[in-house]
């Protein structure tokens, strides 16, 4: 089999604005880079984005290679799939990752479909490995993580007899750790050619607001789960969240319940957050949720069932009924903060 | 007229998994789970069946998967679908969602006159949402993941909405083109009384030659001719049907591998009781106080 010893990461940019996802990607890829003694390269397309590409040197690539045109301003499948498709068959990189974000999730399957490789979606590890399989040794794969089967399972994905391995990996997962002295990387200007195909699906309007929402940031999370039971009992979660100056979150049952909204589910498929202090209401604790939250620095876990798995995982654990300890708690701080 | 074809999936009822399911080993006992529709492909269906009531054509419903997903065939035959294919072959089993892609796409080839492919945003039993645009591809034709609206077929195009990160934009494509549909785009309409009295017996070649095993008096083709000219025959397609190729079917065409599973084993650690008291409550800020938590 045969491929180049690269770890690559694709850089995605709405309205010329790097994904924060994406450097989080750059950051693990870099490791892994470093564990296959392989070199990481950062794919950059879009419409004047070598601003994005001398960012990249920041998160450990050791190379950018850019595509840039005006008719690759903003993201469309087409293109991108092609662009990306004809640079994998040509160099054959060890690893593809993208982040799994809209765009991530339309832009992989597509590649991975071109070029036969094997896909794992929303992992929440990612690690290099000799692997014994099927009685072979196949030196240094991906071991690819991830929650399965509404999470009674976490399931280590290979993907053994295919050049490529590709990865999604949801916002957060991964940690950011700009280096201090950005890498001496270099630049690789790609031309595009464009294709009549390319213009097959058209862009009619489009409208985009920056979420205002950085749970990532805050340094206090409280979240609430399906357990608190209606809408006006998750109030209390945003009251409680008001009053100590954190920012509310959900599971994704809350989400799905319309509790909350989707930008403030954190875990497997929403965000993954490390706060000082997660306080958990009514969130039983499926490993999808924990995956999202347990390296928090002080978990609270409140909860009217002594044996929800949640507790496993809290620093402190409180059993009772969350619409009378909420108030008590928000009456208690109160009081102690004047 | 336009003409869709309605990738549909029968999934294990994840969201009620009881223990009894995981066996002993860790892996999963799929048998013993509840099998269901994949809720986002039963709202695929539904949008097809609005475009067939706007614009006329014809509706078509598949599935890969074992015998026993005609079941959710014969659903799709409640709802509104003109006809359903059964995708099934033992060689299919263990599919990953290339190999799945490739075998839902020779079938839809081979299917053929449509104009749309729908499907739902992701199934239930791996939220990879990854099928739907690796079938695109294998089609070579656009897609449209995410899809919130569909505004306007005309002039063998197709305006929609569909939802961005942060957002949402306006998209125009040709036709034909592949649309994956977010979960509370439309309703799915009740089974409508009149089609369950008239499709419940519908059936599909493996469940007809089960029939002709448990009865040696009837004969397969007889059978097969008698449902078709009763309109219950749900059309069933193999790996020779299709002529595909085995090594990119099944477990075989399927690059990624589960190389480990483990159950989830709860890690016991300690925490801290607290009492549910403003007194326990209390003592609680006081420590987050102490850490530089609060205040």
């Amino acid at each position: 089999m045969k491929f180049a010893n690269e770890v690559w990461v694709y850089v995605e940019q709405r309205d010329g604005k790097p994904a924060d996802v994406s450097f989080e990607l750059l950051c693990k890829g870099s490791k892994l880079a470093e564990e296959m003694n392989g070199t990481l390269k950062a794919i950059v397309i879009g419409d004047n984005v070598t601003g994005i590409a001398k960012q990249t040197f920041t998160y450990g690539a050791d190379e950018a290679v850019v595509i840039q045109h005006s008719s690759l301003k903003h993201y469309r499948t087409i293109p991108y799939s092609r662009i990306l498709n004809k640079l994998i068959e040509k160099h054959t990189p060890r690893i593809v990752l993208f982040g799994a974000t809209i765009i991530g999730r339309d832009l992989a399957p597509r590649v991975a479909s071109n070029t036969k490789s094997g896909l794992t979606a929303d992992c929440t590890d990612l690690k290099i490995s000799d692997v014994k399989y099927l009685k072979q040794d196949y030196p240094k794969l991906l071991l690819q993580i991830r929650p399965a089967f509404g999470g009674n399972i976490i399931a280590t994905i290979i993907t053994p007899d295919v050049p490529t391995q590709m990865a999604t990996v949801r916002e957060g997962v991964m940690e950011l750790h700009p280096l201090d002295k950005p890498k001496k990387g270099k630049i690789t200007e790609i031309e595009y050619k464009p294709d009549p195909i390319d213009e097959i699906v058209s862009i009619i309007e489009q409208h985009r607001e920056d979420s205002k929402v950085n749970l990532k940031a805050a340094p206090i999370i409280v979240a609430g789960g399906y357990g608190l039971g209606n809408k006006e009992n998750f109030r209390l979660v945003e009251e409680l969240a008001h009053t100590i100056g954190g920012e509310v979150a959900g599971s994704r049952a809350a989400v799905d319940a319309g509790f909350v909204t989707p930008d403030r589910q954190v875990g497997q498929t929403g965000v993954t957050v490390r706060p000082k202090l997660y306080i958990a209401i009514g969130i039983s604790g499926a490993i999808q949720h924990r995956a999202g939250m347990q390296d928090s620095n002080k978990i609270i876990a409140i909860n009217n069932d002594p044996d929800a798995p949640i507790f496993e995982i809290a620093h402190y654990g409180i059993v009772g009924d969350a619409t009378e300890i909420i108030p008590m708690f928000i009456d208690v701080f109160k009081h102690k903060l004047k | 007229m336009y003409n869709s074809i309605v990738m549909v999936k029968q999934v294990p009822d994840t969201a009620n998994i009881s223990g009894k399911v995981m066996k002993d080993d860790g892996t999963v006992n799929r048998a013993k789970l509840p099998a269901i529709f994949n809720h986002e492909d039963k709202v695929a269906l539904e949008l097809a069946l609005q475009v067939k009531e706007r614009y006329g054509g014809k509706v078509t419903a598949i599935t890969m998967g074992p015998p026993r997903a005609s079941d959710i065939l014969r659903e799709c035959l409640y709802m509104g679908a003109d006809e359903a294919y059964l995708i099934s072959d033992r060689k299919f089993a263990g599919a990953d969602t290339l190999a799945t892609s490739y075998v839902l796409s020779e079938a839809i080839k081979k299917i053929g006159d449509y104009h749309f492919v729908f499907a739902g945003r992701q199934a239930i039993d791996g939220d990879t949402a990854q099928v739907g645009p690796q079938t695109a591809e294998k089609l070579n034709i656009p897609q449209i993941t995410y899809t919130e609206e569909i505004i306007e077929v005309s002039d063998n195009k197709i305006k929609a909405k569909r939802k961005i990160d942060g957002g949402y934009e306006v998209v125009e494509s040709t036709l034909p083109v592949l649309l994956t549909v977010l979960k509370d785009v439309v309703s799915p309409r009740p089974f409508s009384a009149k089609r369950v009295m008239a499709y419940k017996n519908a059936k599909s070649l493996i469940d007809l030659e089960k029939l002709t095993e448990e009865n040696s008096l009837l004969y397969i083709d007889k059978l097969v001719h008698e449902y078709e000219e009763r309109g219950l025959f749900i059309k069933t397609l193999t790996m020779d049907d299709l002529q595909l190729d085995e090594q990119r079917c099944g477990i075989k065409g399927s690059p990624t591998k589960v190389y480990k599973v483990e159950s989830v084993v709860l890690g016991g650690t300690d925490h801290i009781r607290i009492e549910p008291t403003k007194n326990g409550i209390g003592e609680l800020i006081d420590k987050l106080m102490k850490d530089h938590i609060f205040g």
